[in-house]
């Protein structure tokens, strides 16, 4: 990843807010305005480029939004991706990878959620056993989860098939390399979206894209760790020994594998699991002599929800133990389509954050396979869990100390590495682009803190004349359909913005026969 | 699946009405025992309309799981109580029109060749020509 695009993941607050200078480049006039016209883009000497539909960001949430409207009969000239990355998959590729999947290991994601295929059908364990020629997958699917784990995709399959599908769409014909960090209502109609071009690809230093509808998909807003950690990260200037599971961190590994090390593993999710699943792989298979410490800030028991209730009725039970809240993905199964998908489309303000805080809270997949390493390491006394509330890390000789306010009093914890699975996530006024739109374009906050967008995924407050702004993916979390940051849900919010641009004639509605035809094409792969 | 009571209703009509329609159209000729085109309709009939009274069943039985899921397995194991049920009605006659019902071997060969097909129709293919059905919990008119 370029230096670029690491920004998009995780961007630097307090960083200097659009340097002006030269010739074609933001004025402090159009910084102010909160809709240009035409005529002051040109002032500033900002070349503006025409395109009916931008979508920014470039990455899944583009990518799923594209497919659904190329298929809906859309024409790549009327199309443009506004993005610094080369590939929709770059950032998801890069933080499961860096989080513990890498390609060959298996992503936490439902056999039918398929970004290439907008029908889910044939599903990835369909496509699997086909290339594999082996029925295991398929005889996963039909038992789960009865009677074994959900079964999911390996990393790598999906991004083959992502790759083979942006093929198909000519995906890449429509990708322009740059970073958007300014979007405005246009006088007019339509918007401006001001791109910044990479170095050298363009005569001035940012290009305006007039449009008529835009589609923000920005991904998350960027990362946030722990007060404690990053005090002390900054403090003692240790970016070596205290890291976090979304950064590279390979060299604890290596570490590891080396001499005898201590560990202390923070955070109850998805991410803390395959740090585990990977410090206990080494162990066994490798022959690391690792003490692991695992610190809980909430140790579940049994029965839980997630609002925390002690006893939760009994229609609103999620199975837990060993400190774990178990749950096969994100959120429960139904919010995809079922009965919580319905039930939350109706909810609104305190009602829908009410809900959103029982359905969530931190979980993490049933695994067999993580149960075994865990009830060894219990067994020969390797893996240990502690629940508390962390006051600080101190560095003492060659180590870190983790001070815990535990019910038995304070602890002090000496380990070599610590490694925060936390996933805390920024504010999204601290994205540049989405605290910009807060600012200037009329988009506001849902019950949640997050960008407030209708059921059509049109961002509520941003209209402009006949224009209409859309947003998808992680910075809509909140709004009346809750499974936005996952693979399934992309998709569903791709399908609503495809059927309300329809509605607007800007292309054809998805029916049961263009669908079917496009199905057949996309088995055939034919290129559209 | 992911299925709302309404969902459930109409996927089983349109499913069954269709899907099943077809493979009991296609079905009937090679069943043992020569059955008639009447009474292979009609019981495919009555397991849409006692079906309806077990979607309530099954949706009620939903609510325990806190996904509110129906797994794929549950769709295939159904088919057992919905059938000793259907046979139990034929069986005694209480399925209005079938006056003499069709050997055990007949009912058991069409109801499961109707089962499955409809089984497998709902878990990927239907999908297909109905891309917003899944995310509608099962309902295919608002």
């Amino acid at each position: 990843m370029g230096s670029v695009s690491d920004e998009t993941v995780a961007p630097i607050p307090g960083r200097a807010y659009l340097p002006a200078s030269g010739a074609g480049d933001l004025t402090e006039e159009l910084l102010g305005s909160n809709s240009w016209t035409d005529a002051m883009v040109q002032q500033a000497g900002i070349p503006i480029v025409d395109s009916p539909f931008v979508t920014i960001g470039g990455g899944m949430g583009s990518f799923v939004t594209c497919d659904y409207l190329r298929i809906a009969g859309v024409p790549t000239s009327n199309i443009r991706v506004l993005s610094a990355l080369d590939r929709p998959w770059q950032t998801y590729e890069y933080l499961t990878r860096v989080s513990q999947i890498p390609r060959r290991e298996r992503l936490r994601s439902d056999s039918a959620s398929r970004p290439d295929n907008i029908w889910g059908f044939p599903s990835y364990a369909v496509s699997e056993a086909i290339a594999t020629r082996r029925l295991t997958a398929l005889w996963q699917v039909f038992v789960e989860p009865i009677f074994a784990d959900y079964w999911t995709p390996k990393a790598g399959q999906v991004f083959e098939s992502l790759e083979r599908e942006a093929r198909r769409i000519r995906y890449f014909e429509m990708l322009t390399k740059g970073l958007v960090r300014v979007v405005r209502r246009r006088e007019g109609g339509g918007y401006f979206s001001i791109v910044t071009p990479p170095e050298g690809a363009a005569a001035t230093k940012r290009v305006a894209y007039r449009s008529q509808y835009v589609h923000v998909a920005v991904g998350y807003p960027g990362l946030r760790f722990l007060p404690d950690l990053q005090e002390y990260r900054t403090r003692h200037n240790d970016y070596h020994r205290v890291v976090n599971a979304y950064e590279p961190h390979e060299q604890v590994y290596d570490r590891l594998l080396s001499r005898p090390c201590v560990v202390v593993v923070r955070g109850g999710g998805i991410v803390a699991s395959r740090v585990l699943q990977r410090l206990m792989d080494d162990r066994l298979k490798g022959g690391a002599q690792t003490q692991i410490f695992h610190v809980f800030r909430t140790f579940v028991t049994g029965a839980n929800d997630g609002a925390g209730s002690e006893r939760p009725r009994v229609f609103m039970r999620r199975k837990g133990g060993d400190g774990w809240a178990y749950q096969g993905f994100n959120y429960p199964k139904s919010v995809w389509g079922g009965q919580l998908k319905q039930r939350m489309r109706r909810l609104e303000g305190e009602d829908r954050a009410a809900l959103y805080k029982v359905i969530g809270g931190t979980n993490t997949p049933y695994r067999h396979l993580w149960q075994e390493q865990m009830a060894q390491g219990r067994g020969e006394g390797w893996y240990q869990t502690l629940t508390g509330k962390v006051l600080e890390l101190v560095p003492r000789d060659d180590k870190v100390v983790t001070r815990i306010s535990t019910q038995q009093g304070t602890l002090e914890l000496p380990a070599d590495f610590v490694i925060d699975c936390t996933g805390l996530e920024a504010d999204i006024a601290e994205h540049r682009l989405l605290g910009d739109l807060l600012e200037h374009s009329g988009a506001g906050r849902n019950p949640i803190g997050r960008l407030d967008v209708e059921r059509s995924f049109e961002l509520r407050g941003t209209r402009s004349g006949n224009g209409a702004m859309y947003a998808s993916g992680a910075s809509t979390l909140g709004g009346y359909f809750p499974g936005v940051d996952t693979f399934l849900g992309l998709q569903i919010a791709a399908q609503e913005i495809a059927d309300d641009l329809a509605k607007r004639g800007f292309c054809r509605r998805i029916g049961p026969g263009r669908s079917i035809l496009h199905w057949f094409k996309w088995l055939r792969g034919t290129t559209i | 699946m992911l299925p709302t009571l309404f969902g459930r209703i109409q996927t089983r009509i349109f499913s069954l009405g269709v899907i099943g329609g077809l493979a009991t159209l296609i079905i009937t000729p090679v069943l043992p025992d020569d059955p008639t085109y009447r009474v292979t309709f009609l019981v495919l009939l009555s397991v849409v309309v006692v079906g309806i009274v077990w979607e309530f069943i099954y949706h009620a039985l939903q609510q325990f799981r806190w996904e509110k899921d129906w797994p794929t397995l549950f769709g295939l194991l159904t088919a057992i109580n919905e059938g000793a049920l259907i046979w139990l009605l034929l069986d005694r006659g209480l399925i209005p029109g079938i006056e003499e019902p069709p050997t055990f071997a007949t009912f058991v060969v069409d109801f499961l060749v109707v089962w499955v097909t409809t089984w497998i129709w709902v878990n990927g293919p239907m999908r297909v020509p109905f891309i917003r059905w899944r995310f509608r919990g099962g309902r295919l008119v608002l």
